[in-house]
């Protein structure tokens, strides 16, 4: 696009045309504070935090929304300016529950940020009445407390938009205006999927996720449990950033030294679990394809996904492939098989699953993830941010770590595990596998490239054995949605689907480190965190998932073969239609 | 303020389950037609039931927190039907220096019910309004077309036992 002349501060610059004041300073090394902003899907103009002075303007402008044109002339930092801003703070904070002390965003807080930033030396300069909130405390995954919402909307945005889910939204007007569900209703009596996308992108603490960290510290401390805690693919490239890394940062070694540190009994790896979810789902597979039952087949490693599908389109659960997810087939195998081979009594096994999900949280309580009689498959679920909050308060210095390595028998994961933070990632490990079973061939070039990236839907079709296979991929629940609908309608077709619930993928999930919105505006996050994942793939000695020893190990002592008996009934799972909407 | 949602059990003739379905049929292709859909919505029903909202979020595919939102929004939408007696207190400058708002608490605490609601017999429901033009007989009252003037927190129970 041609440029246009601005002068930013009396200093001349050429940016593209079109572009936003706040994009166009950006370029020229200024950054314009902004609250309610999120690129693509939250320009609403509605927080007034980025205002700059626009000489001819009859008032100050909102950066966020307002383009550039040419012989504009702006002024980002005026007295003005500041006591714009310094007063739109001010107006939120005389509403604003200030309790920074004790509160769980201390630190990471855009508003605490921004009242540092501006210097405000007077917190109660307008104090006076606020508004009748309250705290919903009903959902497994997540609190809303309203007390501490600044009315920026991005929470709304994301999940109408990226999840496709609008559980949340405005109610009342005015000074009652408050972010709510439908019919007032708590979290618990709507449709929402525990995907966490919406603690994400809040910018203070008004939304956290339920923390589970005194659970785990006291079944360390009981002698009678013995704690085993699997850690995700994806988490090993989010952690580090709790700790200052850059994104994209691949910490796993130090990750499982932090864990055992804490003092747990064993540290495995979920990527021997999404291995065995490889061996299950390409077998379940390769027979529905065969069968051509219920096509085409979608994955259900994603429980944001599953609570998306059980109340958004209960008739398609027949499509759904009846795998447990990686977490899931972690701690039934645990309490079963690994139970056995240690000879424990599986009410004592304690099993600590830190994920990059809130939706996991929701989908360990369900009662049919229940393996071993009267267990539990999984105790307690913790996001990164918890790990990371247990690791801080143990007093753990995590970058002066020496590497670990993970314990053994679950502490191998093959490459195509790994990639299964990414979205493709299940596709391609089970391409990688279902090639090689079809065939009986060896599969040379292992990067199924089509199926990677960000792009919200992907699609290839790929000849494996004189099978034209139709796949796609797809990310967020507002695409599901799309493609779903699609396939209802006939106007698409395909054998094979992936979905994860997070755009992304679980690079991207509602339990990951908490990215500000300046940084999540201009850095795709999924894309790096997603390169990391793709890189420590291609450094695995093992890639494919069966050809990961410690899996063979699995099905030569316990399961047998893939979708035999005793593995439909340990590591598979049903599901349970769900009503959108309720009045009560 | 905030809309206060009825405890009334919904209920509805088939002749106003037929014009709302009609309603529905000619408008679920445009979502923008939503606010027209809900006031016709609540032309029939006199308020918007929590059933209709989510009969008119599954009929225009718009979810039912955007239906709520609005009606929560837009001081036409009532969440509360109208009771067999439509109570009004006047809050216009008048009557309420003249202590409407201690007839009003005592309304409210006499049925149990707050302004915005009705009672969950259906009988009584409860607004404040602004001026009605009464100046004089402050502070007053309406119920249906009835007017009370001239009021003390001590004449409620009086008058509503009138009501049966
Ligand atoms: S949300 Fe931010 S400003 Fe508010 S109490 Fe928490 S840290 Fe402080
Ligand atoms: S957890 Fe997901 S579905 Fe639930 S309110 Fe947040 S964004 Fe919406
Ligand atoms: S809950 Fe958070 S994201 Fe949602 S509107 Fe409030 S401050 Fe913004
Ligand atoms: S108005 Fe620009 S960031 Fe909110």
């Amino acid at each position: 696009m041609a440029d246009v002349n601005i002068k930013i501060n009396g200093r001349d610059f050429a940016v593209p045309a079109g572009s936003t004041i706040l994009d166009a300073c950006r370029l020229c090394g200024i950054r314009i504070p902004t609250l309610c902003f999120m690129r693509e899907i939250n320009e609403i103009g509605a927080c007034r935090i980025c205002m700059v002075e626009v000489k001819g303007a009859r008032s100050l402008v909102a950066a966020c929304v307002f383009p550039v044109n040419e012989g504009m002339e702006i002024f980002t930092n005026t007295p003005k300016v500041i006591e714009s801003r310094k007063t739109t703070l001010k107006l939120i904070l005389s509403t604003h529950n200030k309790t920074c002390l004790q509160c769980v965003r201390s630190g990471s807080c855009e508003l605490q940020k921004l009242c540092q930033e501006y210097g405000i030396e007077n917190e109660d300069e307008f104090a006076g009445a606020v508004p009748n909130t309250h705290v919903d405390d009903t959902a497994v995954h997540m609190i809303r407390d309203n007390s501490k919402c600044v009315l920026c909307r991005r929470c709304v945005a994301v999940c109408d938009k990226n999840q496709g889910c609008a559980v949340i939204g405005p109610n009342n007007r005015g000074f009652d205006t408050e972010i709510g569900c439908n019919f007032n209703l708590d979290l618990a009596s709507v449709a929402c999927i525990s995907c966490g996308q919406c603690i994400n992108v809040c910018p203070t603490g008004a939304l956290h996720e339920r923390d589970d960290t005194q659970k785990v510290f006291d079944a360390i401390n009981d002698p009678e449990k013995i704690v085993l805690v699997q850690t995700a693919p994806s988490v090993r490239v989010g952690l580090g950033e709790e700790f200052g890394n850059p994104i994209g940062t691949i910490v796993t070694g130090k990750m499982v030294s932090a864990i055992r540190a804490l003092g747990v009994d064993k540290v495995f790896d979920t990527n021997f679990a999404a291995d065995l979810t490889i061996m299950e789902e390409a077998t379940e597979f390769i027979r529905r394809y065969t069968q051509k039952d219920n096509l085409p087949m979608f994955t259900s490693c994603s429980p944001g996904w599953i609570k998306f599908i059980e109340y958004y389109h209960p008739d398609m659960l027949p499509h759904l492939s009846s795998c447990k997810s990686p977490q899931g087939m972690f701690g039934a195998t645990a309490k079963t098989y690994y139970a056995q081979k240690i000879g424990v009594d599986p009410k004592n096994i304690y099993v600590v699953s830190v994920m990059p999900c809130s939706a996991k949280k929701f989908e360990a309580q369900r009662p049919e993830m229940s393996a071993a009689e009267g267990c539990p498959d999984i105790d307690v679920v913790l996001t990164v941010r918890e790990l990371a909050r247990m690791i801080r308060k143990a007093g753990i210095m995590f970058n002066e770590l020496p590497d670990g390595e993970f314990d053994a028998p679950f502490g191998l994961g093959s490459g195509a595990g790994t990639i299964f933070g990414a979205t493709g990632g299940v596709m391609e490990a089970a391409l990688r596998t279902a090639y090689e079973v079809l065939t009986g061939e060896e599969l040379k070039e292992l990067e199924f490239t089509d199926v990677r990236g960000t792009q919200g839907i992907k699609e290839a079709t790929y000849n494996i054995a004189g099978n034209e296979i139709k796949v796609a991929v797809c990310s967020g629940t507002a695409n599901a949605d799309k493609l779903v609908r699609m396939i209802k309608s006939g106007e698409k077709n395909y054998d094979f689907v992936e979905i994860m619930a997070c755009p992304g993928g679980c690079v991207n999930g509602g339990g990951q480190p908490i990215q500000p919105a300046y940084v999540r505006n201009n850095v795709d996050i999924r894309a790096v965190r997603a390169a990391a994942l793709y890189r420590d793939d291609e450094n695995l000695p093992v890639r494919k998932s069966h050809e990961n020893p410690d899996i063979k190990a699995v099905y030569a002592e316990f399961f047998g073969e893939p979708g035999g008996e005793k593995s439909e009934e340990i590591l598979h799972t049903h599901y349970t239609p769900r009503t959108r909407y309720t009045v009560k | 303020m905030v809309k206060k949602i009825s405890e009334v059990a919904f209920r509805d003739t088939p002749e106003q389950a037929a014009r709302f379905e009609k309603v529905i049929a000619e408008n679920k292709h445009d979502k923008s037609r939503l606010m027209a859909v809900m006031q016709e919505a609540q032309d029939i029903y006199g308020y918007l039931p929590s059933e209709i909202q989510i009969r008119i979020a599954e009929g225009m595919d718009v979810p039912a927190e955007k239906v709520y939102g609005v009606a929560t929004f837009y001081a036409q939408f009532a969440l509360s039907p109208k009771g067999k007696y439509a109570i009004s207190v006047c809050l216009g400058t008048a009557c309420y220096v003249k202590g409407s708002q201690q007839v009003l608490d005592k309304i409210c605490e006499t049925l149990g019910i707050e302004p915005g609601s009705c009672t969950a017999d259906a009988k009584f429901s409860l607004d404040a309004c602004r001026c009605v033009g009464a100046c004089g007989l402050a502070p007053v009252m309406m119920i249906n077309d009835e007017v009370y003037g001239r009021l003390s927190p001590d004449d409620v129970e009086g008058i509503l036992a009138k009501y049966e």
